[in-house]
């Protein structure tokens, strides 16, 4: 899926202290692991929060999109009807997953094409490069493909000598600026077009010298550029929105004509796909070409959408290459909370409603998937066996990038239940590190709070102890500063100080007259569940 | 009719105010309410976090308690918080199904199934918008994300409060966006929770409210405490309180942020 236009935010820099054209535009260096790169989340956010020019662009960018998607989401009568079509036909494709990955196999190879399957990242990148090199070719146009950016196959090119060459003008801009996406949508999000002008005067060889930051003008630079790369490419590469099992059918929605160019004018097309991205019939793309433009750019109906079966000759690419790309994702399949992450469609509406996302942007997620479906999906395509990160892992601080707001389930095009499996996920690496020794804080807490509130009397207990501390926080009664680990809580927020008398007490005092029972007073148990 | 009261952990240990607001309204509205004094905590936070193991004492607690409410003792269990409302309706029979606790998890949604957040007992169920509440003060409404996206309350907490009389009540600018607290998420990510708060507070003070109030005392605690330590002088009240407020029996304007309300009169007596 290509991008929508969102308006490029002002710049707030002033034209004198913009700074030489060749200083370098990626905040982020390119990642060995497209999946798992740099910080564990807090500490990947903490820095990116610094940064108030990502948050004003996000702000806005996020802010135009939210209310497209809202208005065109608003005028469909049976939305929530197509939500649940949408839902129940993943359902069915996960379900039936293996039985139609062989359909689509027969039906492709049938109308001309060939099938590759790749266990990982690396087959996939290597049966790429060597379809490219057996062309001939150093140079490939790529129409903008999660998949491909999820097994870093512009990288692996590269080191075989092959230019892979983005046309999706966001994408363009990321790879000019030698940084990573941080939208799946829009993945220059965190771009305001003053940085733009001096990312195409910088990177890209053919920019006008006088180039202004003006939109259509960079646009109109870009769109230069490109149609020599288009015109002179022998090889193209592209993802897959959608897959028809019983047609052989694949199709890819955009927004700017590039990936039509792409799919249509070299002699040999390579398309990399998730192997979850199928739909059983040709009539199921009805219910997803409906909900996905709406859901994605807040389009009634993308610019352009793009069906081939095979290879039709005399028409279009001579030689079509199919590469289904499981890298996790059958152990995703194997969770019964989890798979519903697959069913995603990559609109990325929960990342324009998410107010973590909203905050910190794309790139503090560490992985080409962020924002709340790249804190389910990122996880658990690279957990280990039984789906566990590993507290070593950066990637375990995912599912709890996140407040459970709920906002990422209220729009999901395919109803994926977002916080549930995020907390499904919290639950599984509590479990894994049940067998670990050593002291763990949180685990420590949450037995002792356990113990205290599975009982009235003990919790009652509790309260009155609490209300020792009524006199703290002086006479606004609030404490202002706190020891770890409540200092995290005090350094933006006071904390009330207990109250005269807990809520039970009050009620014991109006209403009974039996005097309060004496309390057990055993510790915490250290039970069976230290194993 | 007779209602049991789920105070909610956090409300009856640091935020009393709100249950007796709730004891308060019902009662004036002429309901028995009652209080089983073995309740705890729902396991909210427990689940949250992701202990689920060191949740299902603390669920089998709560759904011991309430059970008589299936059984018809009561009529209902009214729990004055959003999030409550909704571990009781979507995680406590799934926790226990995941602990292979059938029989725990079938006991959980029939006490769930008559389980309201206030002001779906109050619509819903008691089939009320105006509950004879004065208020007049300057209040804006903040509508908690898990009353609005998991139970799906919609307006009538605001129908609620428009009904009030004297209240002059304002529009909260991006009200239904997240004000950062999320459990744990606060400690864990206290900079990304930080950095909502700041927008939540500031939607807040641009209002000119007097007091913010909302349905579930989590949420409170959490931007009322942005609001306390930046000086505002606004005040952070649940809905409860502001609904149990008459003319004849004011619910007062707090010294500080928070409600604190005087312990009772027949304290000493037995104690």
């Amino acid at each position: 899926m290509s991008r929508t236009f969102l308006g490029l935010p002002r710049t707030l820099r002033r034209p004198d202290d913009a700074g030489a054209v060749d200083e370098p535009f990626g905040a982020v260096p390119h990642p060995q692991e497209p999946l798992r790169w740099g910080d564990a989340f807090p500490a990947a956010a903490k820095q990116t929060l610094k940064n108030d020019q990502l948050r004003r662009n996000l702000g806005h960018a996020t802010q135009v999109i939210r209310t497209k998607r809202a208005a065109v989401v608003g005028e469909v009568p049976d939305w929530e009807a197509l939500r649940d079509a949408g839902s129940a036909v993943k359902q069915q494709v996960m379900a039936q997953l293996p039985d139609l990955l062989q359909q689509l196999e027969e039906q492709v190879t049938a109308r001309g094409g060939v099938v590759h399957w790749a266990r990982d990242a690396a087959e996939a990148n290597r049966i790429v490069a060597d379809i490219a090199k057996a062309k001939g070719a150093d140079e490939v146009v790529k129409v903008k493909s999660m998949a491909t950016q999820e097994i870093g196959l512009n990288e692996a090119l590269a080191d075989e000598g092959i230019a892979a060459i983005e046309t999706d003008l966001a994408e363009l801009i990321v790879q000019l600026a030698d940084d990573m996406p941080s939208h799946i949508l829009v993945p220059a999000i965190h771009r305001n077009r003053s940085e733009i002008r001096d990312i195409f005067l910088a990177r890209m060889g053919d920019a006008p010298p006088d180039l202004s930051d003006v939109p259509r003008e960079l646009a109109m630079a870009a769109r230069a550029h490109l149609r020599r790369k288009f015109l002179s490419a022998k090889v193209a590469v592209s993802g897959a929105n959608f897959a028809v099992a019983d047609t052989g059918t694949l199709a890819v929605v955009e927004s700017e004509g590039n990936g039509r160019m792409c799919l249509t004018l070299p002699e040999t097309l390579v398309t990399v796909m998730g192997i979850e991205k199928l739909v059983p019939t040709f009539d199921d793309l009805e219910v997803f070409l409906q909900l996905l433009p709406r859901s994605s750019t807040g389009e009634r109906m993308n610019p352009y959408t793009s069906l081939w079966t095979g290879v039709t000759p005399g028409d279009g690419p001579q030689e079509f290459h199919l590469v289904l790309l499981d890298n996790g994702r059958t152990d995703v399949l194997a969770d019964e909370v989890g798979r519903a992450a697959l069913h995603c469609i990559r609109c990325s509406a929960c990342l324009n409603v998410c107010p973590v996302y909203e905050r910190v942007g794309g790139h503090a997620y560490g992985s080409v998937y962020p924002g709340p479906i790249g804190a389910i999906l990122t996880p658990q395509l690279t957990a280990s066996t039984g789906g566990v990160s590993g507290h070593h892992d950066p990637n375990a601080s995912l599912p709890y990038a996140s407040t459970l707001c709920g906002a990422c389930y209220e729009v999901c095009p395919v109803k994926i239940d977002i916080p549930s499996i995020l907390v499904d996920l919290r639950a599984r690496e509590v479990d894994a590190d049940r067998s670990k020794h050593g002291v763990d804080p949180w685990k420590t807490a949450m037995k002792a709070a356990s113990w205290v509130m599975a009982d009235g009397d003990r919790f009652a207990l509790a309260g009155r102890a609490a209300t020792l501390g009524s006199g703290l926080g002086g006479r606004d009664h609030a404490i202002s500063v706190a020891p770890p680990p409540a200092s995290a809580w005090t350094r933006s927020r006071d904390l009330p100080a207990p109250p005269r008398q807990t809520f039970r007490q009050w009620w014991a005092a109006e209403h009974e007259t039996s005097p309060v029972e004496t309390v057990e007073t055993d510790g915490p148990t250290s039970e069976e569940d230290d194993r | 009719m007779r209602i049991a009261l789920a105070a909610t952990c956090l409300a009856d240990t640091l935020f009393p105010g709100a249950p007796r607001a709730t004891v308060r309204l019902l009662e004036r509205l002429g309901h028995e309410v009652v209080f089983p004094t073995d309740q705890a905590c729902c396991g909210q936070m427990h689940v949250n976090t992701g202990y689920y193991r060191e949740a299902v004492p603390v669920i089998r607690n709560h759904v011991e308690t309430f059970a008589p409410v299936a059984d018809g003792e009561w009529d209902a269990v009214v729990m004055p918080s959003g999030s409550c409302t909704g571990s009781v309706r979507h995680q406590q029979a799934m926790v226990c199904r995941r602990a292979g606790l059938d029989d725990l998890a079938a006991t959980a949604e029939a006490v769930s199934a008559k389980t309201y957040e206030l002001s779906e007992l109050l619509v819903d169920v008691l089939g009320l918008t105006d509950v004879g509440a004065w208020f007049p003060h300057r209040v804006t409404y903040h509508p908690t994300c898990h009353s609005l996206r998991m139970l799906h309350v919609g307006d009538k907490p605001l129908r609620l409060l428009r009904a009030v009389e004297a209240i002059d009540l304002v529009e909260l600018p991006a009200a239904d966006s997240c004000c950062g607290f999320g459990g744990t998420f606060a400690l864990k990510n206290a900079d990304t929770s930080a950095a909502m708060l700041e927008d939540k507070t500031a939607n807040v003070r641009g209002t000119g409210a007097e007091v913010l109030t909302a349905g579930d005392m989590s949420c409170l605690m959490h931007i009322g405490g942005g609001l306390s330590r930046q000086g505002t002088g606004i005040h952070a009240l649940h809905l409860a309180e502001v609904l149990a407020s008459t003319r004849t029996d004011p619910t007062p304007m707090p010294a500080t942020t928070f409600s604190r309300p005087e312990r009772s009169e027949r304290t000493e007596a037995t104690r």
